[in-house]
């Protein structure tokens, strides 16, 4: 079963070509089926393999297979390989289950675009490329696919292109990660240079018996990597792409904040977890980015009108919530939160296409309300998806990941009180913001009526969401506090790729007393936004006619001003350069050397012997120049003549010189 | 006798001498004719001069090389010939002449 590995990425890329070279001479029925048959079918190897792998784990808990050399040229022989590990085989179980269902969902969804093949094509790709980024045995490889996602966010945030403004939004996501995916592959070149191979695994080793904690290079690649992953994963300071993002269809930014995209930045941070331990200052930085990015983006959330948007501060703040994990060593529960929030994310971007689609592509949520009878269905996964991001305890996954992360912030080696305040700060604004949004959607009175005729969400779209929203429940039962059992399922699995976290410092008390602080948390945020939105609405609309609350809310729904202060420091900038390069300032300049030396030969010069060279020179030329043309007779018969004399000179020259 | 033995019984340079004869009588057919066909049709045995010597040299070395190139040639001379005639097709419609030399509009 597990030699079959190599078809996970390869079904989802099949199904790409053949939807990209035959989309056109398909119907609707067929290129569903294809889109989402590549997809399932990798889907369901993905999990025979992980009952194999866990049933009989190979030696070592780590698979290889080695399909063939890609490059081999001077040393360097990276090879199209794929690596099966605990940590690899938990991320492409997730993503290709996520994007079955996903692709499932949008064969309803996007059944009205004109563009039906084009979309399953990129999303094949899409997936496509991010198995291949998690399979990569080598870095090479992983940057294939690394880049591969990067150009199918571009290609599906710009999808309705004929909107200048999503291709704006599309253009934005791909530079911004771009200084990211540089930033990397200079990295990787540097790791190259100096370790002299980019497999991961015998790279890992190498550096751990060649560099000594906090040397030079292993921090200077580590903070590399790190300006990669924080492009992906849109942490501070180039998470500003990811909001515009929301230009693409529904089903994409679910994908995209879900299973593929976002969190690879994630998993190529636990995927090198040994370069960012010999570098404790970036892995002190990767905290701190998390902590500050949990926080900004949580404060953004809370403010915007748009739904989408609202979702996606979401995202960030939560793979925040990551990057703190990974910062204070505790890397499995980093991707235990990553496999949750893939669950209820991609549960609440499905859930809010819904609510999208049925009141006819209306995204403020001030213009929405008291859909909870309307639709049903999605308002309790709505809701089950918001209690798990919330992280509403007991009966949500992501109550049970959060705190680990939580605990862990508070307990581990690099963790300390203000990670772990940042985190609770977190917390609180994680409840505010989603149930603002579930109450102003679902609760109080209606704002729009819903067109008449709007169809109910069929089959396709609803199972995709019960099912979501199951996992969004249980997923989180296979990794729980002392004291709720104490399983330790998932992080003993993952411990086979990733050390285990050490809890150096809080008792064992500390433990339950800061569970309970964050129950408090997620409950206290559930509770003021119930307050604030749904019984007393009025205060905070009295709040709001203060200029100054007003300027705040504004700075924070500009996501704290980031485009803008980018906008003043590099944008414009390099709008003007452009412009004044336009009037060809660097042509002027020579233009003015030149004349004057001119003016100072003439000067010099006044018999023209230095111009009767040049003249010689030009008639030389001409003359050469007219020789020349003549030859070209037009007539073939001299042109064939030529040829053999030349040849049988060649002949000569050849025998006997 | 069998035929490798027959073949083998011709000396090399008898076969080679054949094909530079026929080789040069194609080249003086391109240098002397203006006729595109009668062109055409020299170029041909210049390409037929070259498999031949392929041939003998593949009989010389007993190797089948010699032979799969003669193939590799026949192959390439009937696409050379199709294009070629419809080129002169072309011409012959645009020019109403077949003389290479009244062809001489492309010069430089």
């Amino acid at each position: 079963m597990l030699s079959l590995l190599w078809l996970i990425p390869t079904l989802p890329l099949a199904g790409f070509l053949v939807l990209a070279l035959g989309g056109k001479y398909l119907g609707h029925r067929s290129i569903a089926v294809i889109g989402t048959s590549s997809t399932a079918l990798s889907a369901l190897i993905a999990i025979l393999i992980g009952m194999d792998f866990i049933a009989a784990p190979p030696p070592g808990f780590v698979f290889r297979q080695e399909a063939w050399s890609w490059i081999a040229v001077a040393g360097f022989s990276p090879g199209i390989g794929f690596y099966l590990d605990a940590l690899s085989l938990v991320m492409v179980l997730v993503v290709t289950l996520i994007s079955f269902l996903i692709h499932l969902y949008s064969t309803e969804f996007m059944s009205g675009d004109e563009d039906y093949a084009r979309f399953f094509a990129y999303m094949n790709l899409f997936v496509g490329s991010m198995c291949i980024l998690i399979l990569a045995d080598n870095l090479l490889f992983l940057y294939l696919g690394w880049e591969g996602v990067g150009l199918c966010s571009y290609l599906l945030i710009g999808f309705w292109y004929r909107d200048p403004a999503n291709g704006r939004a599309a253009r934005k996501a791909f530079i911004v990660t771009r200084i990211g995916d540089t930033a990397m592959a200079i990295g990787l070149f540097l790791l190259f240079t100096h370790l002299g191979t980019l497999d991961i695994q015998p790279l890992m080793q190498c550096a751990g018996q060649q560099w000594p904690e906090g040397e030079g290079l292993a921090i200077l690649t580590a903070a590399l990597l790190l300006a990669g992953a924080a492009g992906k994963s849109a942490q501070l300071p180039l998470q500003t792409w990811l909001p515009d993002a929301m230009a693409g269809p529904t089903p994409v930014s679910a994908l995209m904040h879900a299973a593929t995209m976002v969190t690879a930045g994630v998993y190529l941070i636990a995927r090198t977890h040994v370069l960012f331990t010999l570098a404790p200052v970036v892995q002190h930085a990767v905290a701190v980015i998390g902590a500050l990015t949990l926080l900004l983006a949580g404060f953004s959330a809370l403010v915007q009108t748009d739904i989408k948007r609202v979702l996606a501060y979401s995202t960030i703040s939560q793979i925040g919530y990551m990057f703190l994990a990974l910062g204070v060593g505790a890397w499995s529960a980093a991707i235990f939160h990553l496999v949750t929030h893939a669950f209820f994310k991609a549960l609440l971007f499905l859930s809010a296409g819904v609510v999208i689609m049925s009141l006819h592509e209306e995204h403020n949520i001030f213009r929405m309300g008291a859909l909870r009878k309307k639709l049903p269905i999605v308002f309790w996964t709505f809701l089950i998806g918001s209690a798990s991001l919330a992280a509403l305890p007991l009966v949500t996954a992501g109550f049970y990941s959060k705190d680990l992360i939580l605990w862990r912030a508070w307990s581990s080696a690099g963790g300390n009180p203000w990670l772990w305040a940042a985190g609770w700060g977190g917390a609180i604004l994680t409840g505010l913001y989603i149930f603002r949004v579930v109450f102003l959607v679902f609760f109080g009175e209606a704002r729009t009526a819903m067109p008449p005729g709007t169809a109910r969400p069929g089959l396709r779209i609803t199972l995709p969401l019960i099912v979501l929203a199951a996992f969004s429940l249980v997923g989180g039962w296979i990794e729980t506090p002392p004291f709720l059992g104490n399983l330790t399922l998932f992080s003993s699995f993952v411990q086979h790729a990733l050390p285990p976290a050490q809890a150096v410092h809080g008792e064992k008390n500390d433990e339950t007393i800061l569970e309970l602080l964050a129950i408090a948390a997620s409950l206290g945020g559930i509770a003021l936004a119930y307050l604030l939105f749904l019984r007393y609405p009025a205060f905070l609309q009295g709040m709001m006619l203060i200029p100054a609350f007003a300027r705040i809310r504004e700075f924070w729904q500009s996501g704290w001003g980031f485009d803008r202060f980018y906008e003043f420091l590099f944008v414009r900038p390099y709008l003007w350069l452009a412009h004044a390069d336009r009037r060809d300032v660097i042509d002027n300049i020579y233009k003015m050397a030149l004349s004057c030396m001119l003016r100072w030969l003439q000067k010099v010069d006044p018999h023209d012997v230095i111009n009767t060279i040049y003249n010689g020179l030009a008639g030389l030329c001409l003359f050469l120049h007219r020789a020349l043309s003549a030859t070209q007779s037009g007539q073939v018969r001299r042109y064939a003549a030529a040829i053999a004399t030349g040849s049988i000179g060649i002949l000569f020259i050849g025998i006997f010189a | 006798m069998r035929t490798v033995e027959a073949i083998a019984a011709i000396p090399m340079h008898h076969g080679l001498v054949l094909a530079a004869i026929l080789f040069a009588l194609g080249m003086i057919g391109i240098l002397a004719r203006r006729n595109l066909v009668f062109i055409l049709m020299s170029i041909e045995i210049m390409l037929n001069a070259a498999g031949l010597a392929f041939v003998v040299a593949g009989a010389r070395w007993e190797q089948a090389d010699g032979q799969v190139m003669l193939i590799f040639i026949l192959a390439v001379a009937a696409a050379e010939v199709s294009v070629g005639l419809a080129l002169l097709l072309l011409l012959y419609r645009r020019f109403q002449t077949l003389d290479a030399d009244a062809v001489s509009k492309m010069r430089g």
